[in-house]
């Protein structure tokens, strides 16, 4: 890492996107002091001779930094699968500048302490922003309020029990009105807790097929539908943390139309892949909630062209071999995603003809303000979290390319397009091709 | 004590109610009848000779399902003070511990024939409940979550003597709204006098729709009590809390414990209240509690035997005016 905040930067002669003023065109941008001094949209190169190092861009794109808000490393307790380290130097790789590691770690960050610690962590590597979820319930025991008031203070940017969903209803609506009354987010897995129980797979003609234990699609549904009536009850807001239906489309698309504060994410995993993915039971995409069918997949990717889903995620999940080299039942879940997020969506950019904004502003302006950030955005004054991106650029992911201490990918030798030049975050290079 | 009893008799009405169950029992110059003659019990109550016999040959039970000792006491006291026989029951050792009912009992006592039923018990709606059973006077002392309207009474009497007027003062009653009687009564009683009241406390202790209660909800401690002439606090009942409605008695001081920092905010001449018992260091910071320039805590439990010998000597009134 180089010391060179105080160094202005100019990034000229590149295709800015911001999808907080819809921008996509040519453009520069200047670096002072970590953030950005400013934008030019227009092709019109920036005036005056300046002291600053300029970067000629050559029309790649110039656009804000990723925000993942929901990403998994094994720190602290499991660093064998992952560190803040290992996790944030995949991110800068991947063009994701700012993270949210999720609060089920050894031990669960479910009082301020913990905050306290990764934010201590993440300052020490100084490579991303590393902002942490703090536990809805002490231990995600989905019984006990865990310190959500003290949390927020110290800097948990949301609050979540992550893959176990909260079961009883009572805990559910106090932990969305407790936390409602400091302004603090809460996120829910809408995960029915009975139906999903042993199932592995989407159940249909390929889970029987395979002999996979499968759960409904619907299932997914159910427990939507009990989250978004408490959002009502309590009117505190929510964030569906990953959605994988057509069914929880609607369902989702309904309760907007009511206008409460809901948003919903989804995984990447799930605009890309399908049940037929896990045809040869290959374990790294044995992912939580389970692939589903083309058609779900289908609505999910026109739920974000449309707005309805306001969130793209890595879930980034290691899993390291001694959990995936197993029968695919007997396999942990999950799948790693920060080093590809960005170019899974580029593929998905030009197979489905999305515009490119669309995409990314489900992974930038959007979680930014659903979380309160000022990143996210082409802004003055905004924070310089930007990433320097040839899209054409065509690449296969190698397993000596992954960064994360686990190698779970399931773009493992696929040919991906879309290849991060430089990552800066805070103004300061943290990523760079040579 | 001639002319004590000749300035009561002068300022004594009879009680508009035959009993006295919620604090919309009383409408504004009811509370200003009560609040005027509680002055004088007062005054009477700082001598050294406190006995009067306005309620001579009355019978006063005290039936307590749930323990207490200040209250009780207050009521026990007050009774005695105006010469009125008084006798104590407690839930442990009468017969509702071997299984009677509600009612049962109200029968039983009716037929022992007192003249005033003071009752607390832990299910709302008990006191009105015996009070269709009974001939005599019932006074809720507190019923569940529902009344304690003399406790609401005694901060009124603490709150005009403070400042000499309820009306236009801003009161933030402060921490488990949801739990508590004595904010019901509060409530109802300081917007009947014209104070401004706001309810202040986590989303989780605040009943949904209190904003339809005549109040402001505030979940934020520093914006509720800003510029607040009186912050009544309340009781963190903390064998109800274990997690489900906040997190840690440490996070609920942090927020929600009334401390000289939040304190700043509020108006300069503040005055603190709390029904008691106190949580210190949980809803309340001893320093706040023990200093007497803001404190009004002592004086409640003083306005509190006064008050309700108020209440008493007016039920009795109008027991004599019925011809009873």
């Amino acid at each position: 890492m180089t010391p060179n905040t105080h160094h202005a930067i100019a990034l000229v002669n590149a295709r800015l996107i911001d999808p907080e003023s819809g921008y996509d065109g040519p453009g520069s941008v200047i670096i002072a002091e970590g953030v950005i001094a400013d934008v030019i949209f227009s092709d019109v190169p920036p005036s005056g001779s300046a002291d600053y190092k300029v970067i000629d861009c050559d029309g790649n794109l110039v656009c804000p930094g990723l925000i993942d808000l929901r990403v998994k490393t094994g720190e602290p307790g499991h660093e064998q699968k992952e560190t803040l380290k290992s996790a944030s130097l995949a991110a800068a790789a991947g063009g994701v500048t700012s993270i949210v590691v999720q609060p089920d770690t050894h031990p669960v960050i479910d009082e301020p302490a913990m905050v306290d610690f990764i934010l201590r962590r993440a300052r020490d590597i100084e490579l991303v922003h590393v902002y942490p979820a703090g536990a809805a319930t002490k231990g995600c025991d989905g019984k006990t309020m865990a310190e959500i008031g003290l949390m927020n203070e110290a800097g948990a940017l949301y609050f979540t029990d992550v893959d176990q969903p909260i079961i009883n209803t009572k805990v559910f609506g106090r932990v969305l009105s407790y936390a409602g009354g400091f302004g603090a987010l809460v996120a829910h897995r809408p995960k029915e807790p009975w139906l999903s129980d042993g199932a592995v797979a989407t159940s249909g003609e390929m889970a029987s097929r395979m002999g996979l234990s499968g759960v409904s699609a619907l299932a997914e549904r159910i427990a939507l539908e009990r989250d978004l009536a408490m959002v009502e009850l309590t009117g505190a807001r929510l964030l569906v943390d990953q959605i994988s239906t057509a069914a929880s489309v609607e369902t989702l698309k309904r309760t907007k139309a009511k206008g409460l504060e809901v948003y919903a994410s989804v995984s990447i995993n799930h605009l890309v892949f399908n049940e037929f993915d896990i045809g040869d039971y290959r374990t790294f995409y044995r992912l939580d909630p389970p692939l589903r069918a083309e058609s779900d997949r289908v609505a999910l990717v026109d739920a974000v062209e449309d707005g309805v889903i306001d969130v793209i995620v890595s879930n980034h999940c290691p899993a390291p071999a001694e959990d995936k080299r197993l029968p695919f039942s007997q396999a942990t879940p999950g799948a790693i995603g920060l080093q590809t997020l960005l170019a899974a969506l580029i593929g998905l950019h030009f197979d489905r003809e999305i515009p490119l904004i669309d995409l990314l502003r489900a992974v930038t302006i959007n979680p930014a303000n659903i979380l309160g950030l000022d990143a996210g955005r082409l802004k003055k004054g905004a924070p310089a979290d930007i990433i320097l991106v040839d899209v054409d650029a065509p690449f296969a992911l190698r397993e000596k390319d992954i960064l994360s201490k686990s190698k779970n990918s399931p773009f493992e030798n696929r040919t991906l397009q879309g290849k991060v030049l430089k990552t800066l975050v805070d103004g300061r290079i943290v990523y760079t091709t040579e | 004590m001639t002319d004590f009893t000749d300035q009561i008799r002068e300022r004594l009405l009879p009680f508009p109610k035959r009993h006295f169950i919620a604090s919309q029992d009383l409408d504004p110059p009811d509370i200003m009848a009560l609040l005027d003659l509680a002055d004088l019990f007062v005054d009477m109550n700082r001598r050294s000779t406190k006995k009067l016999d306005l309620l001579k040959g009355r019978t006063q039970v005290n039936l307590f399902f749930e323990n207490s000792t200040r209250t009780q006491s207050s009521f026990e006291l007050a009774g005695k003070r105006l010469g009125a026989d008084t006798v104590n029951m407690s839930a442990k050792t009468s017969s509702v511990a071997k299984g009677e009912t509600l009612i049962d009992t109200a029968v039983t006592l009716n037929a022992m024939k007192p003249d005033l039923l003071v009752v607390r018990h832990s299910a709302s709606g008990a006191a009105e409940l015996l009070s269709q059973k009974v001939g005599c006077c019932v006074i809720n002392a507190g019923d569940g979550q529902h009344q304690h309207p003399t406790q609401a009474l005694l901060d009124m009497l603490s709150i005009r003597r403070a400042f000499g007027h309820v009306d236009g003062l801003t009161v933030a009653i402060c921490g488990d709204v949801g739990h508590s009687r004595v904010a019901r009564s509060n409530v109802i009683l300081l917007n009947a006098m014209g104070a401004n009241v706001r309810l202040v406390g986590p989303a989780t202790l605040i009943p949904g729709d209190a904003d339809q209660w005549g109040c402001e909800v505030y979940h934020d401690m520093r914006e509720g009590i800003a510029g607040a002439n009186v912050v009544m606090m309340l009781r963190l009942q903390l064998e109800r809390m274990d997690g489900a409605f906040i997190p840690s008695t440490r996070e609920y001081f942090r927020f929600f414990g009334l401390d000289r920092e939040k304190l700043q905010v509020a108006a300069k001449n503040v005055r603190v209240m709390h029904p008691g018992p106190m949580n210190r260091g949980v809803e309340i910071d001893s320093e706040v509690a023990d200093d007497l320039s803001i404190s009004l805590i002592q004086d409640q439990v003083e306005m509190g035997v006064a008050a309700r010998m108020a209440v008493l000597a007016s039920l009795a009134a109008r027991l004599e005016a019925e011809g009873k």
